[in-house]
């Protein structure tokens, strides 16, 4: 069977979900062989064995933590040239992106980016994206190449398929362009003990409605009794009530949850690109005609500071 | 020394339109209004500070020109940049660009910009509407330069490009050589409205247009038969079947929680 080649999303050795995702999806082309870097790559290689990666290749070097994407780059063109895969699928972060981008031209192959869904086809993989704020649904082939497909989060169930899990040392020449972007300081992020927004199961939002930084404790409160993850529109990010990363929308972060909650959001196109393909939308926002209601599952039209505190405790109530 | 500056700037429908697909599934300009990417004024934006500092630290003059591949009306972004302030722009205009994919963009656009000739390219983060975000990577790609992408701060001294990246999992700052290629948030700084000035100015700034022969790119390697990628179908998305919608009486968080469990969120 074909090989596909998977770049693993990891911190420190800990699988990120939607790597996960990508192996079963990856199943569903051929034999997934894993791509993992960096410290801690070795330590991948049980939880991708249990997920179908019938290898993993490992590497790590200080450059893939000293200089910006392309050392990564020139790794995976390495798994690339020594397996000759069927497809390279690559999580769709913005660093994921980048990373598939620069190889794509590299072997002048086709790319994809923010697939939400990857299915074989006769003349290769047949990604499906979302378009145009999610209001229409492509699919799309590669024509030239292999196939580089990066896949949003959320895309696919995580399957447990065991599998050899062979762990091989892939050897990496850096190239000239390898060292060109020093990585000076990093300084890595805050853990909040939420799920991680893109790959939460319930996200719940807050925007301009929530009236202050101080307010977004009852947002807190409400991902909380939920296990849910916290946004926040660009409008409630730009006044600073809450940290840019935790922003949704196009120019933010897009997820496609099981329930996305919004509360005082409006429901701008820019926010409702990166929250359209939720599963389940519920709004909480006083004013009736907000275009957020056009999108509902179901929605509320009363006050937040009523709503939402309510809501928290009847959750709570009934969770017991 | 001078510092030759060129910022990519794509058209694009107006994202507050009505946006489809033409029959050959390629983007349908003709119903909808076109404008210059509302992330790429931040491009422009960044730009036309790196511009000025160079300009005030007496290290030579600085020129930026702005670039964009496009159709005709696409003039109507360049248009904007130059009464933004840039000084001069190009046009890559060519009727067998019709249906070009990412790879083929970045080809077109890397050979536009090496004619051009540069020190600093400046990109937006993505595209409002095909919205890839991967232009930039491609392009540092193809020119054999550092990429320095995604900034949410940028600064330019002494042929040094500094800048600040908000990622996933850490910020980092970020230091890279000219010649280089960056992309700039909208966390970057509000981007400046033309003023009647600006706006009387841009009429007179050169546009140069380019087509592919002078590019010397072979018509089969772009436009919609020459990509590397196909869309196979396009289907708009079915219209949401009208939810539930409860005004609050006193109780609409009760009923919001019934509405949860009902759905198994509880
Ligand atoms: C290039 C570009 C990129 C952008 N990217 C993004 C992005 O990534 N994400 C994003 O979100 N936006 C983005 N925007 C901004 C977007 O256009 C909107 O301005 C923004 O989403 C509005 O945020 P909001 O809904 O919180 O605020 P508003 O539109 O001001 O809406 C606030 C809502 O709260 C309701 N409200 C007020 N008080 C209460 C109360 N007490 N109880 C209940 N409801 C209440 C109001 O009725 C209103 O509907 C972008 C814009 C541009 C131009
Ligand atoms: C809905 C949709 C989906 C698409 N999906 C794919 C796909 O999966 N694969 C694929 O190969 N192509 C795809 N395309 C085509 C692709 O969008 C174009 O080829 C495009 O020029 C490059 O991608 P982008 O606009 O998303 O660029 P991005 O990488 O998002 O743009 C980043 C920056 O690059 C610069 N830039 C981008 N385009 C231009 C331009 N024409 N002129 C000047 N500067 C520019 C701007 O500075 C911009 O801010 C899609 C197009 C649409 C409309």
């Amino acid at each position: 069977m074909a090989e596909v080649l998977v770049y693993v999303d990891h911190v420190d050795g800990a699988v990120r979900k939607p790597t996960l995702e990508l192996l079963t999806l990856a199943r569903r082309l051929g034999d997934p062989v894993a791509v993992a870097l960096g410290a801690g790559a070795a330590d991948t290689a049980a939880a991708l064995a249990q997920h179908g990666a019938v290898k993993v290749l490992t590497a790590d070097a200080p450059e893939f933590a000293d200089y910006l994407v392309v050392p990564k780059v020139d790794a995976l063109q390495a798994a690339y040239d020594s397996v000759s895969p069927a497809a390279v699928l690559v999580p769709s972060s913005a660093e994921g992106k980048e990373i598939a981008a620069r190889l794509a031209v590299r072997i002048g192959s086709g790319l994809i980016t923010d697939a939400i869904d990857v299915q074989a086809g006769d003349e290769g993989p047949v990604a499906t994206q979302s378009a145009f704020a999610a209001a229409f649904t492509t699919t799309s082939r590669i024509t030239k190449g292999t196939p580089v497909i990066t896949v949003k989060p959320n895309s696919a169930p995580v399957e447990p398929a065991a599998a050899a899990g062979t762990v091989e040392e892939l050897a990496v020449t850096f190239g000239a362009a390898a060292t060109g972007t020093r990585i000076v300081s990093s300084t890595p992020r805050e853990s909040t003990g939420r799920p991680e927004l893109t790959e939460a199961a319930i996200v719940v939002s807050g925007g301009r409605g929530v009236n202050g930084a101080e307010n977004f404790a009852i947002i807190e409160a409400l991902a909380d009794s939920l296990g849910a993850a916290v946004g926040a529109s660009r409008a409630a990010v730009d006044a600073g009530w809450y940290p840019h990363s935790h922003q949704v929308g196009q120019t933010g972060k897009s997820v496609s949850p099981q329930l996305y909650i919004a509360s005082g959001i409006s429901g701008a196109i820019q926010h409702r690109a990166g929250m359209q393909t939720s599963k389940t939308i519920v709004a909480i926002n006083k004013d009736a005609e907000a275009p957020i209601f056009d999108l509902v599952d179901y929605g509320v039209v009363g006050d937040l500071f009523q709503v939402v505190p309510q809501l928290t405790e009847a959750i709570k109530a009934r969770k017991g | 020394m001078s510092l030759r500056i060129v910022v990519c700037v794509k058209y694009v429908p107006d994202a507050t339109g009505d946006r489809h697909f033409a029959d050959d599934l390629t983007l349908d300009r003709d119903d909808v209004d076109g404008l210059l990417s509302e992330l790429d004024e931040y491009a422009v934006e960044q730009a036309l500070q790196i511009a000025a500092a160079h300009n005030d630290s007496g290290d030579g003059d600085a020129e930026i020109t702005v670039l964009t591949v496009g159709p005709e009306d696409a003039k109507d972004a360049l248009r904007k940049a130059l009464s933004m302030g840039a000084d001069k722009a190009v046009h890559v205009e060519d009727d067998d660009l019709h249906g070009t994919d990412a790879l083929g963009t970045s080809m077109v656009l890397a050979k536009a910009i090496e004619k051009t000739g540069y020190d600093l390219v400046v990109c937006g983060m993505a595209s409002t509407d095909g919205t890839m975000g991967v232009l930039p990577a491609m392009l540092a790609e193809r020119l054999g330069v550092p990429q320095v992408t995604l900034l949410s701060e940028v600064s330019v001294e002494g042929g040094t490009v500094k800048g600040r990246r908000d990622g996933d999992a850490a910020t980092v700052r970020l230091e890279a050589p000219l010649p280089a290629v960056v992309s700039v948030t909208d966390q970057s700084g509000e981007a400046r409205y033309p003023s009647f000035k600006g706006i009387m100015a841009a009429k007179k700034k050169p546009v140069e247009s380019l087509d592919l022969e002078d590019l010397d790119i072979d018509a089969g390697d772009v436009g919609l038969d020459g990509a590397w990628t196909a869309v196979d179908s396009a289907t708009q998305r079915p219209a949401r079947t009208a939810g539930t919608i409860v005004n609050d009486e006193g109780d609409g968080g009760e009923q919001l929680a019934g509405y949860l469990a009902s759905q198994k969120f509880i």
